[in-house]
């Protein structure tokens, strides 16, 4: 018996009852659709994750000065400054198996002025490392170089934010801008990057050579004297352990500082890899919620099968004995009915498809969720329909091939 | 001598109910010389279904030997026994049986659907054989469009398209008033003057009477075996459009 005959069959007896046949897709057609959904939400939010990781740098940890408790009561992490640049070179030189890199960067922010305009902002005093730690590129000017950081040199970067709101459109780039009084000349302006996981804003930003930060701009506090510095960025190898990495981190500074076993840690160090997995893991939560729903669904569609199947089977009983006095095969009654199943369930995959992209783009839009969905993720949804419909239609088909010719026949 | 189309011997077929053992049909030997055109009679509970439906291949007997065209039947496997109905044996029932919301071309193409020929063959085989059967105007009408005579001349035009050997025909005229009975019959009649063998179920003696040989059963064994005259369905039939 060939293919195309038995599928015009199979649609034959589909379309004959077309109310049952939709009805009967329906568990499918929710099942799959809640598999795409789940796939576009799922992989839509790992690449939203992935392109945060990108945008910090990958593979970063943050190093601040946390402040020792005195009286009991603890000031806000990096609020003293306790770690040096010093700090930042002797992780960069004693763990170079782990470390790519560590920069350090002192903080500070207050008014910009440019010409008429301002606009408050962080500003940054930074050395050239920084921006390979943290994998920032330019869209247009240069970098600093080592004489304008050894000279504290009145240059500075500015972020896409910070440009826009000074200059509008114009080029920032040999323009002046002035902090706490001193002038800075603009040489070069950072390419976006967007928003940070937390929702701020990456392209906000000022650097300066970490010089011109301690000795020209933040000047007048007690921290112009030492090297102590805000913060640390520090970058690992790719693939490196980033938990293992922290724990050497942590056991170099302790050493560095000179803090007694049980003494608390007078820095924090954070893992923003880690602080991103976490995230990455809660949307993966999210998809496996959604994960049961289709699989309970395609369970019900599944058995909606087999019992309109086995329904069917009955009520063409006389029809099956016939088929096999005119000298049908059992093996030819049995891929009649496996065939007629699989349509059923490839269709409500198909309509579930359709469903489930229309779902996805709706999601993406009211929630404002990444949607991303891939042509494999479609075909597996689709043969998982096919499937379905060989598994929970393979009993009903057998009940048919297996029937005795004569009493298919006198069924009344 | 040519080989009988249908030798049986001892044929025997016991059915299991419970415990007990239910004898349907007890030890039949009797030929069936091709060409000819024979009637099988008897109550119900005689024996005569079981012996039409192991004569269709469709059953397989408990005791006994079957030869169909030469070839023992009673060691086939049901797969070769599908191809042997599928080839050699035509089958008209007394309700038709024909699959509802499908054309009378595609009825009886249904056969041939089983032996693997193309759309375009199989087709062009039923329009041939509803041409035969005086409905080659009707290849597109359904079942339900059809009258109960049209109807089982489109299931006779089935039972031919595979060019059988033997034609058995259940109750063919059960379902039908008397006078599309003979229209049926004479039919029959013509396909048997063109060579092929037919077996019909009757309990009727009028239908009976237009066979050559009349086979009577009872509680399982043929108790009555005698040739007959034919009468000719043709010619009752043209008396009767006369009256």
């Amino acid at each position: 018996m060939n293919f195309p005959a038995t599928l015009a069959i199979a649609l034959k007896a589909l379309r004959v009852n077309k109310l049952r046949s939709g009805l009967t897709m329906l568990g499918i057609i929710i099942g799959v659709a809640a598999v795409i959904v789940m796939i576009a939400v799922g992989s839509g939010a790992r690449a939203q994750v992935e392109a945060q990781i990108k945008s910090l740098g990958a593979n970063l940890m943050m190093l601040f000065s946390a402040s020792p408790t005195f009286t009991g009561a603890r000031a806000a992490a990096g609020a003293t400054h306790t770690i040096s640049e010093d700090d930042a070179y002797a992780i960069a030189r004693e763990l170079p198996e782990v470390i790519a890199g560590a920069a350090p960067a002192l903080r500070g922010s207050g008014q910009i002025v440019a010409g008429n305009s301002n606009w408050s902002t962080a500003f940054y005093g930074v050395t050239p490392d920084y921006f390979d730690v943290r994998e920032w590129g330019l869209a247009e000017g240069r970098f600093f170089e080592a004489a304008e950081i050894n000279g504290a040199a009145k240059v500075a970067i500015i972020g896409k934010t910070v440009a826009t709101n000074l200059f509008g459109d114009e080029s920032p780039l040999d323009q002046t801008v002035r902090i706490r009084t001193v002038p800075l000349t603009v040489i070069g302006v950072l390419a976006a990057k967007g928003q940070s996981p937390g929702g701020s804003d990456l392209d906000d930003v000022l650097l300066m050579p970490i010089t011109t930060a301690r000795n020209r701009v933040l000047g007048a506090t007690a921290l112009a004297k030492s090297r102590s510095v805000g913060s640390i960025q520090i970058k690992l190898h790719d693939g490196a352990d980033s938990k293992a990495a922290e724990e050497r981190v942590r056991e170099l500074l302790r050493q560095r500082h000179r803090l007694q076993p049980g003494q608390d840690d007078d820095f924090t160090l954070r893992n923003l890899t880690e602080i991103l997995q976490t995230r990455e893991e809660s949307s993966r939560v999210m998809a496996l919620l959604l994960a049961a729903v289709a699989s309970v669904s395609l369970l019900v569609g599944g058995i909606g099968i087999m019992n309109i199947m086995l329904v069917s089977v009955t009520e063409r009983t006389r029809e099956i004995g016939l088929r096999r006095a005119v000298g049908a095969r059992a093996n030819d009654i049995l891929q009649q009915f496996l065939i007629e199943s699989i349509t059923l369930s490839l269709i409500g995959g198909l309509i579930g498809v359709a469903l489930g992209m229309g779902l996805a783009e709706l999601i993406g839009q009211m929630a404002g969720w990444p949607i991303e969905l891939s042509v494999t993720a479609i075909l597996l949804a689709v043969s998982f329909a096919a499937a379905i419909g060989i598994f929970f239609g393979y009993y009903p088909a057998r009940k048919a091939a297996r029937m005795s010719p004569i009493e298919a026949l006198r069924h009344e | 001598m040519e080989a009988p189309l249908i030798r049986v011997e001892s044929l025997a077929k016991h059915y299991r109910l419970g415990d007990t053992d239910v004898p349907a049909l007890r030890g039949v030997s009797l030929e069936i010389a091709r060409g000819s055109f024979v009637a099988v009679m008897g109550p119900s509970g005689s024996g005569k279904s079981t012996f039409m439906n192991l004569l269709g291949c469709l059953d397989l007997p408990t005791g006994g030997r079957y030869w169909l065209d030469g070839e023992e039947i009673s060691r086939l496997s049901d797969d070769a026994l599908s191809a042997l109905r599928n080839r050699r044996i035509g089958f008209v029932f007394q309700h038709f049986n024909l699959l509802p919301r499908t054309s009378a071309l595609d009825n009886v193409a249904l056969p041939l659907l089983y032996r693997g020929l193309t759309a375009s063959e199989r087709h062009a085989h039923a329009a041939r054989r509803l041409q035969q059967v005086g409905l080659g105007d009707r290849t597109h009408h359904h079942p339900a469009q059809l009258s109960g005579g049209q109807q089982q001349r489109v299931a006779i035009a089935r039972a031919l398209v595979g060019d059988p050997a033997l034609v058995l025909a259940d109750e063919p005229t059960g379902a039908l008033d008397s006078r599309t009975g003979v229209e049926i019959m004479a039919l029959l009649q013509q396909l048997n003057r063109e060579g092929i063998t037919v077996v019909v179920v009757t309990h009727e003696r009028d239908i009976a009477a237009y066979t050559d040989r009349i086979i009577q059963f009872r509680d399982g064994i043929v108790i009555d075996d005698t040739p007959n005259a034919r009468r000719d369905a043709a010619t009752d039939l043209a008396s009767l459009v006369a009256a």
